[in-house]
């Protein structure tokens, strides 16, 4: 392992890892509210350093992740991912606890990964994505656990027909996967018991 | 497995700098790879909302039955800015409640108080403070049984397969049996719930006069059992509903006085047995509660009355409480 | 004036000091060297270590001492202490075949390679109290022998090689689970059940085990052979990619021998009951061993009827640490849930005079 791969690793892995799993915590309680979310971590290109810090915070030897085409062309990535986690990057969507997206817009369905089982459905994947922008009041409206009404959220870029999957994926319930996105500095979630409508 | 050969694994357990929390142990007593086990059964917990995560529970430096998984909920999510107050029948001064507390301010350097307003993550054993939490705030529930079916069917791979199948006639054949027997539902804490339209869940032993306040609570509820190895969630705003049956509606206790020493109505009382000649007294369950309300100047019975003499007098002695009649 | 009661840390630390004090006991008195625990409790320090799942004598020797005796306290804070210990990896399987046997019997076989080896044990001593101990007697010297050096076979691959015993190797060895660290999952496959019971307590695996031999789920056992002596733990570190020696460990094994009738895939055959615990203690090994062959009830086809034989029940309350929390929590104030059911008590009396009352009335309407 090279000195490099060890330096860029954050610099107080215990109370960040904890600040980071708070942002996403609560994201996921509230889905709809937007954390501010801005890792100090300085991860390899092209890792985004809000996905690449909640793998940090939250990946290890017994929660594999499985990385988007774009991460897995990067050697650097990997190594990065590796050293830091103890992780093993598996290439089957439906083996990883967590799965890391950098391009947003090829997102593969979310059928792909994980779905959990009736009696286990803790056993999916946590897809936690990379996005240029997360905005309040946008053009999705939200409802279901952890909000009061409904919350109104636009995400872009937003990929085709993820609409359409993300009620596919409710209506699995209890099964189904949880979609983490990051902007910089910005973090929202969709658990899985979200209602997701376009207004 | 190569566990040890990741910067992660040789960086844990750290001694936090800085703070009373140096110890010689992780920040908040638990190591970073079993915190990351207990975060990520958080998160599913609360994207399943009532749904009993499995998690690797260790063993803890309290025995098991004593809050070993709130404590270890409360150590995975609590971080150096957060206030934490410790409750254990709605009062911070109960001796299990003042050890909980002490560990923490020891192992996480964090500020305790007593104050339900100032806290950021409360754990609590068998009581939801009277105050409407807020969404700045977590309550974390110390849990000894998580199981609502438990009693009704003991095996985990047949409890596992009724909840898959959402099939609860089990607890409604059991809920209406109370009715035939009693002409009402016997049961008075751990009061089974509905979260979200799907799971049944047992809220732990609160009494189900606190049932109505687990509804569309503003904050996160975390439940943590730790010898029974289960995390589960009910996010914020989220419904939640006692069983029931449209004949036979859930209702919460009542009490026919106000508590002696701050006045309040409408919440949960605790009897004090004064004498051994018959003589009670109710007061809050919640003391901080109470305590607020008596330094805001509100005089219960007992307190207004003039001399300091234990008190005989009928305004406190014998106020019964009302079981169900209400809602 | 009514004044809450509080508790408080000033109480709490009282009670700790008083418990200091307590233990310690009069000061004319010697104390207690760990080592003397170590050295001359040593089956307390084995108890200690096999159930706290972690083998150091003088921790665990430290810990009874802290404990006052208090094994299952003891056993506790080895756990506790456990728990935070950094995990490299899993171990070789240990080879009990090459152990340095201090002690090795079988109850099937009259004579054998490797011989009876009695070693030190209680079994024909007579139970009566040697009051010369009181005043710490001089003893006899023990005699010596030149120690055997070739590997003792064990029993049961003396019968393997007949094929009149199952086989026992395990389709996956490289992935041994670990319920200290995985939530168990039921069923449980026979590594997790093992090491559930080699953590389980003994008195409760010695209830089950009587238990299957008072017909509750009866497995027909012979002992094929007890043996206890130190054996060499190794370990393959990932980077050297061959097995190195840690040290030895002091383990009791316990082979046991039962009889199956056969399926119709399988011939009749003897089946394993297996028991393996650190340090000496033949009545654990022997009663983990028998629960062993109980719990593999199904995999035989046969039919689970008795406690010993249900895998739920025994791994579930085995574990005397998690028993004696969950017992013993019920001294922790219960108050507002006893509030609620006195609430309710009291409703359901009034309830029942209410209904005495008017049967009373209707009955004395009806008699006029």
């Amino acid at each position: 392992m090279s000195a490099a791969l060890a330096s860029s690793g954050p610099a107080d892995p215990v109370i960040e890892a904890q600040a980071d799993f708070r942002s996403l915590m609560n994201a996921l309680a509230r889905p709809g509210t937007i954390e501010a979310f801005a890792p100090k971590l300085l991860p390899p290109a092209p890792l985004p350093a809000g996905i690449g810090s909640l793998a940090l915070a939250l990946a290890d030897h017994e929660a594999p992740l499985w990385l988007d085409p774009q991460l897995a062309a990067s050697d650097e990535v990997s190594a990065y991912l590796r050293f830091h986690t103890g992780a093993k990057i598996v290439a089957d969507p439906a083996a990883a606890t967590f799965a890391l997206v950098a391009d947003f817009a090829r997102m593969p369905p979310l059928a792909n990964f994980a779905l959990g089982t009736d009696e286990y459905p803790d056993r999916s994947t946590t897809i936690i994505a990379a996005v240029d922008a997360i905005e309040a009041d946008g053009p999705l409206e939200l409802a279901g656990p952890g909000i009061a009404t409904t919350a109104r959220i636009g995400i872009a870029p937003w990929r085709d027909g993820l609409t359409a999957e993300l009620a596919a994926n409710r209506a699995l319930f209890p099964r189904g996967v949880d979609l983490v996105l990051v902007a910089p500095r910005r973090l929202a979630a969709l658990p899985r018991t979200t209602r997701v409508r376009e207004v | 497995m190569s566990a040890a050969l990741t910067a992660t694994d040789r960086s844990s357990p750290t001694q936090h700098k800085g703070g009373e929390g140096s110890t010689g142990y992780n920040f908040a007593y638990l190591d970073e790879q079993t915190k990351r086990m207990i975060r990520r059964a958080v998160l599913k917990a609360i994207a399943i909302p009532g749904y009993q995560v499995p998690f690797a529970s260790r063993e803890m430096p309290m025995p098991y039955g004593w809050g070993t998984g709130g404590v270890q909920v409360t150590a995975a999510i609590i971080g150096p800015q957060d206030v934490l107050k410790v409750i254990d029948q709605g009062s911070d001064d109960t001796t299990n409640a003042v050890s909980i507390r002490k560990f923490f301010a020891k192992t996480a350097g964090v500020e305790t108080t007593t104050k339900t307003a100032d806290a950021t993550i409360i754990q609590t054993r068998h009581r939801i403070p009277e105050r409407t939490l807020t969404s700045d705030q977590v309550l974390v529930y110390q849990v000894p049984i998580p199981e609502p079916l438990r009693y009704l069917e003991p095996r985990e791979t047949e409890t596992r397969k009724l909840h898959a199948l959402a099939d609860y006639g089990l607890m409604h054949v059991k809920l209406y049996e109370d009715i035939a027997r009693h002409g009402h539902i016997a049961t008075t804490y751990a009061y089974p719930v509905e979260v979200a339209g799907r799971y049944v869940m047992d809220p732990s032993p609160t009494p189900k006069f606190d049932n109505p306040k687990m509804d569309d609570c503003a904050a996160l509820q975390l439940f943590g059992a730790g010898r029974e190895k289960r995390i589960y969630a009910v996010p914020p705003h989220t419904k939640v509903r006692s069983l029931d049956f449209e004949d036979h509606p859930f209702a919460v206790q009542t009490f026919d006085k106000p508590c002696a020493l701050c006045g309040a109505t409408g919440v949960y009382l605790d009897e004090v047995v004064l004498d051994d000649a018959g003589g009670r007294m109710f007061v809050c369950s919640d003391s901080d509660f109470c305590e607020e309300r008596r330094a805001d100047g509100h005089v219960g019975a007992m307190l207004a009355l003039p001399s300091s003499s234990p008190a005989r007098g009928e305004g406190v002695a014998a106020v019964p409480v009302t079981e169900g009649s209400g809602t | 004036m009514y004044v809450a009661v509080k508790g408080g840390e000033a109480a709490i630390d009282n009670a700790h000091a008083l418990l200091a004090h307590e233990r310690r006991g009069p000061e004319d008195v010697a104390e207690i060297a760990p080592r003397q625990i170590e050295t001359q409790l040593k089956l307390a320090v084995d108890r200690v270590m096999a159930e706290g799942s972690l083998y150091d004598p003088k921790l665990a020797a430290l810990a009874i001492k802290q404990a006052r005796g208090d094994l299952i306290e003891a056993i506790f804070l080895v756990r506790a202490y456990r728990t935070t210990l950094p995990r490299f990896g899993a171990s070789e399987p240990l080879d009990t075949a090459r152990m340095a046997i201090e002690r090795r019997i079988s109850a099937t076989f009259k004579d054998l390679p490797g011989g009876q080896v009695l070693g030190p044990t209680f079994d024909y001593t007579h139970r009566l109290i040697d009051f010369l101990l009181e005043a710490g007697a001089e003893l006899p010297l023990p005699a010596e022998v030149e120690a055997a050096h070739e590997a003792t076979p064990r029993v049961t691959d003396l019968l393997d090689d007949e094929g009149l015993i199952e086989r026992d190797v395990p389709d996956d060895m490289a992935d041994v689970g670990d319920l200290t660290r995985a939530p168990l999952d039921f069923p449980a496959d026979r590594d997790l059940r093992l090491q559930a019971l080699a953590r389980g307590d003994e008195g409760f695996l010695l209830a089950l085990g009587y238990s299957t031999q008072r017909g509750y789920g009866r497995t027909h056992p012979f002992v094929g052979e007890i043996r206890f002596g130190a054996v060499t733990a190794e370990y393959v570190p990932e980077e050297l990619g061959f097995a190195v020696p840690l040290g030895s460990v002091a383990v009791t094994e316990c082979q046991m021998v039962n009889q199956f009738h056969g399926s119709a895939d399988v011939p009749p055959q003897f089946t394993r009951g297996y028991g393996l615990v650190f340090g000496q203690s033949e009545r654990k090994a022997m009663s983990m061993s028998l629960v062993d062959r109980a719990l593999r009830t199904r995999e035989f086809g046969e039919d689970v009827v008795a406690p010993a034989q249900d895998e739920e029940f025994v791994l579930s309350h085995c574990d005397n640490v998690q028993a004696t929390g969950f017992v013993e929590h019920l001294k922790l104030p219960h108050y507002v849930d006893f509030q609620a059911e006195l609430g309710l008590v009291r409703k359901m009396r009034a309830e029942h005079a209410a209904r005495r009352q008017g049967t009373d009335s209707e009955l004395k309407e009806a008699a006029e």
